[in-house]
């Protein structure tokens, strides 16, 4: 992606030039549509974060001052549009701080210990696992998922996260723990089952 | 496969994982952390599989790709519609 993007003329963006957008469009808009999928679970919702996201960037390239690359930029509309949409559908579920101590006796319980760091790439970079892993993130209660995504896909900092969704740092990090930690066991489950199979063969 | 038989000990430390595979955990809960880890492969392997988990998600998807009728109506929405062929 960074090499077709360097190919898009920014002035030619600021400028206007609709085909230059075009361009932009189709080099962002998967990873927004993903992104956005994920922290919404819902495919219209995704949808239409996906459209408000290119219309707002549209009217405000004009000031876009390059203090952040542009893709970082289009991503941080489109995850304030996404969590705008949550805010609006319910409330409490982001804005409320719950006290949330970490249960390491829940969290504990049936771990599975499955060494699968060294398992080739065919394996852990197919696209039948892409598709596994969007779905565990999908699978995430909407409180973990919302941390996880802005964290660990987005890569905004804990500080960010914290800020955007109007929670404490530690509160995050609790949560950002039981995300990554529940991911780790459905990844565990699943790669376990590809290492039995193997050994089958 | 098997499932963790937990220690008192693994299970103090589970709590500070996430922010030992971040490298941002506290000095002294990290040599903890280590300390333990040594001699419990369990552990070893949680923590080894949760780096790897997060470095996996973190990776880019190459094969990410936008649906066809997402593209048409978003072009459609975005007045880019001469463009939907030529992009």
């Amino acid at each position: 992606m960074t090499e077709m993007m360097n190919t898009i003329s920014l002035e030619a963006l600021k400028a206007g030039d609709r085909e230059a957008f075009a361009h932009l469009v189709d080099e962002t808009s998967a990873h927004i549509y993903r992104a956005a999928l994920q922290i919404l679970g819902d495919e219209r919702d995704a949808e239409d974060v996906l459209q408000e996201t290119y219309l707002k960037a549209f009217r405000a390239l004009p000031d876009f001052e390059g203090r952040s690359s542009l893709t970082t930029w289009l991503y941080r509309i489109a995850v304030n549009e996404a969590l705008m949409l949550v805010r609006k559908r319910k409330p409490p579920a982001i804005s409320v701080e719950e006290p949330e101590p970490f249960d390491a006796e829940a969290e504990s319980e049936e771990m599975e210990i499955v060494d699968f760091c060294c398992l080739p790439e065919r394996d852990t970079l197919s696209s039948e696992t892409r598709r596994f892993m969007d779905r565990a993130v999908r699978k995430l209660p909407e409180n973990l998922r919302m941390v996880f995504v802005m964290r660990d896909i987005e890569g905004y900092t804990i500080q960010e996260t914290a800020q955007a969704l109007g929670l404490s740092e530690n509160n995050v990090k609790v949560r950002l723990l039981r995300a990554r930690l529940r991911l780790r066991q459905e990844l565990s489950v699943y790669f376990g089952g590809k290492i039995q199979e193997e050994s089958r063969r | 496969m098997s499932e963790h038989v937990h220690t008192r000990e693994c299970k103090q430390l589970l709590g500070s994982l996430s922010e030992y595979i971040d490298g941002t955990l506290q000095e002294e809960l990290c040599a903890r952390l280590e300390e333990h880890i040594k001699d419990c492969e369990n552990c070893q392997i949680v923590v080894n599989t949760l780096r790897k988990t997060v470095e996996l998600y973190e990776q880019p998807d190459p094969t990410e790709e936008l649906p066809d009728s997402v593209r048409e109506r978003l072009f459609v929405r975005l007045d880019l519609g001469e463009f939907l062929k030529k992009s």
